[in-house]
């Protein structure tokens, strides 16, 4: 009874989160309720059993992706105060999209047959993560690092200011 | 009596029990009421910590601390607050209202969630998660969304300018702080913080890995926002920063948050650096243990307020430069050498203090290296030196 | 196990349907790429479900989901690094006034 309860609470909380992220007028405050979306997943998470992850959303998208999404838009405001018209031209057509899409997965989930397992979660996930990372996965896990190492470079110098602008600046 | 937490722990339990609730709501009300006793304690020592700070830092700068407000000023505290409480909240015109209330909610929640996972005795802690250490680093970083809201919703340049800065400063010295975080988790072979408090005994991890320890000091005093790094608000050159904006109970959750997350990075070096809890006779009389464990955190409180009190401000530029350029790679160059230092002797088996002693002695030799390295590093700037000449001369006299 | 699978697969399939609504629908390029993020994490909810659900003891499932956090995390850097020369050179961040390429 109790995680039912606990689950409806968050799931209402991060889908609530997302629906204000996508229809939001002003678009830091959309950054803003994307950081309780985040909250909300990593809350699943910690339902899920999974704590490692939990923490590590909580470190990453709300440590790092969104105080840089944050940081983004600070930087590009055209005008400080005026709010513009969010929705393009085709938002009717994507919202019918949207929704057609959500009741082919639901349907797909309801109708398919899961082979769950009443399993138990592993005593010391991290010792065991720790091992696969560098025996199963090492491949994955090595070109992870240079996938990191090129966008490290490639946003630095996408981002830089060239030398004219910073001249003509002055 | 000298388990006295889990005394007061069991009598309640039984107590909640024979009321006729279930082991699971018994369960949640012993850690709602731990959690409450946990948020007083806090406070009650930000109480206590403002007073010490002011007096230490009167004596240090050679006059009296708050001396009037009771004997040797210990009321000063209580007379601060009752001025907070009375002030009025002005809230600036155009300030997004929601986003500027809940800021300082969330800096001193953020401070606060960190005690959840502190071992204060042999066998008492909040929770004992199995990533005990990410999850401090990962609560930390609400503060930093905290100051950016209340830098953005003040609609002030400056509260912003504060804040930008203060962003960028708090999110480049959380690499050192976690790189230099790892280099216990290494040795201690977990992150639960029990784990890591229990391989300490008897030879702390302040003397296995010494420039590990300094680097947590020097980035958490970064994260803490204290001189030398105390540009957060310093108060000559942005009026108070991200906080220029709030008045009354508001600033002084801001105040709060700031001198509680002082006493909470004590709490972490001594949990991660210098055994915690541990002590002589800590492990029979638990009691102790948590004696031992505050002792060794007002110590750590004192030396970081005293660093403060007698280094000047540093520059930003100068700032990301130490960041960037110095304690990164002598960060990460640590974790390399005592990771397979580590490793190497674990497969030789020898005794605990010939261990101890290598990894004393590779850790001040990569510390003198880095050193010497960085001494040798050339200033970016040329800085045109000009001729000393008097400032103020009297009449009459002919100038050198 | 008192909430079964497919509780969660639903809450992961309803997320990403609205990241992709708002991937498809605002004007604001940043705005879009929060989208992205809501469909990204929706993945990642399903993978973890999965893996509880269906072989807690294999940590597969988890390491799956650190990759994807790894190339999200890739992704808003230069992503974000984007919107930001492109806003040096346009002074504008709306994606409908980015057209030079168009006749």
């Amino acid at each position: 009874m109790v995680p039912v309860l606990v689950f409806a609470a968050v799931s209402l909380v991060t889908l609530g989160a997302a629906i204000a992220v996508v229809t939001n007028k002003n678009v830091l405050h959309s950054a803003y309720f994307l950081v309780l979306a985040f909250v909300g997943v990593a809350s699943v998470y910690v339902l899920l059993e999974a704590p490692f992850i939990a923490v590590i959303q909580v470190l990453i998208y709300i440590g790092a992706i969104a105080i840089l999404i944050i940081f983004a838009i600070m930087l590009t405001r055209r005008l400080m105060s005026k709010d513009m018209e969010q929705r393009n031209h085709q938002w009717f057509w994507s919202a019918l999209g949207a929704l057609v899409l959500f009741g082919v997965l639901g349907w797909l989930v309801y109708s398919a047959n899961w082979p769950t397992v009443e399993g138990a979660v592993p005593k010391d996930p991290i010792t065991l993560m720790g091992q696969e990372l560098l025996t199963t996965y090492v491949i994955p896990f090595e070109i992870a690092s240079v996938l990191l190492l090129a966008a490290l470079v490639g946003s630095i110098l996408i981002g830089r200011e060239s030398d004219q602008e910073s001249r003509s600046a002055e | 009596m000298a388990d006295l937490i889990n005394l007061i722990e069991n009598w309640l339990e039984s107590l909640i029990l024979g009321w006729g609730a279930s082991q699971e709501l018994t369960l949640f009300i012993l850690q709602a009421i731990g959690s409450v006793v946990v948020v007083i304690i806090c406070f009650v020592i930000v109480i206590a910590l403002i007073w010490v700070e002011r007096k230490l830092a009167g004596r240090i700068q050679d006059r009296f601390g708050p001396n009037r407000a009771g004997p040797f000023g210990i009321f000063q505290s209580f007379a601060d607050i009752i001025k907070i409480f009375t002030k009025e909240y002005i809230t600036p015109e155009g300030a997004e209202k929601g986003f500027y209330n809940v800021a300082p909610v969330l800096a001193i929640a953020s401070v606060l969630a960190i005690w959840a996972v502190f071992p204060f005795a042999v066998n008492v802690i909040g929770a004992d998660v199995h990533v005990g250490v990410l999850y401090i680093v990962a609560v930390g970083s609400f503060g930093i969304l905290a100051i950016l809201m209340a830098g953005w919703s003040s609609n002030n340049r400056y509260s912003l300018l504060g804040a930008s800065r203060s962003v960028a400063m708090l999110i480049s010295y959380e690499i050192p702080m976690v790189v230099s975080l790892l280099v216990p988790v290494l040795l201690s072979h977990s992150m639960k913080l029990s784990d890591i408090i229990g391989a300490q005994q008897p030879w702390w991890y302040l003397i296995v890995a010494p420039l590990a320890a300094l680097v947590f000091l020097i980035s958490s005093m970064a994260e803490i926002g204290k001189a030398p790094f105390d540009l957060l608000e310093a108060e000559s050159e942005l009026v108070a920063g991200y906080h220029t904006e709030y008045s009354g109970m508001k600033f002084g959750m801001f105040y709060v948050a700031e001198f509680l997350h002082q006493y909470t990075v004590g709490a972490l070096i001594t949990i991660f650096f210098l055994g915690g809890w541990g002590g002589p006779m800590a492990i029979q009389w638990p009691i102790l243990g948590f004696i031992y464990f505050h002792l060794k955190t007002f110590v750590v409180y004192l030396v970081i307020s005293w660093i403060r009190l007698s280094l000047p401000r540093i520059r930003i530029d100068e700032m990301l430069n130490l960041n960037w350029k110095f304690l990164i790679p002598v960060s990460f160059i640590n974790l390399v050498v005592v990771a397979i230092a580590d490793r190497v002797m674990m497969d030789f088996d020898i005794a605990r203090w010939i261990y101890v002693g290598i990894m004393f002695g590779l850790n001040i030799f990569i510390l003198f290296v880095s050193l010497f390295l960085a001494g040798k590093a050339k200033p970016e700037v040329e800085r045109e030196t000009f001729p000393t000449r008097p400032v103020a001369v009297p009449p009459g006299t002919k100038s050198k | 196990m008192s909430i079964p699978l497919n509780w969660y697969l639903v809450l992961a399939a309803a997320l990403f349907s609205i990241g992709l609504y708002g991937v498809l629908s605002r004007r604001h390029a940043i705005g879009m790429l929060m989208g992205i993020e809501l469909m990204l994490n929706a993945v990642n909810i399903n993978l973890v479900a999965f893996w509880r659900y269906i072989d807690p003891a294999k940590i597969t499932g988890q390491i799956f989901a650190i990759f994807v956090f790894t190339v999200a995390a890739a992704e808003v850097a230069v992503g974000l690094a984007l919107v930001i020369a492109i806003y040096r050179n346009r002074n504008t961040v709306v994606v409908e006034e980015i057209d030079l390429l168009k006749e």
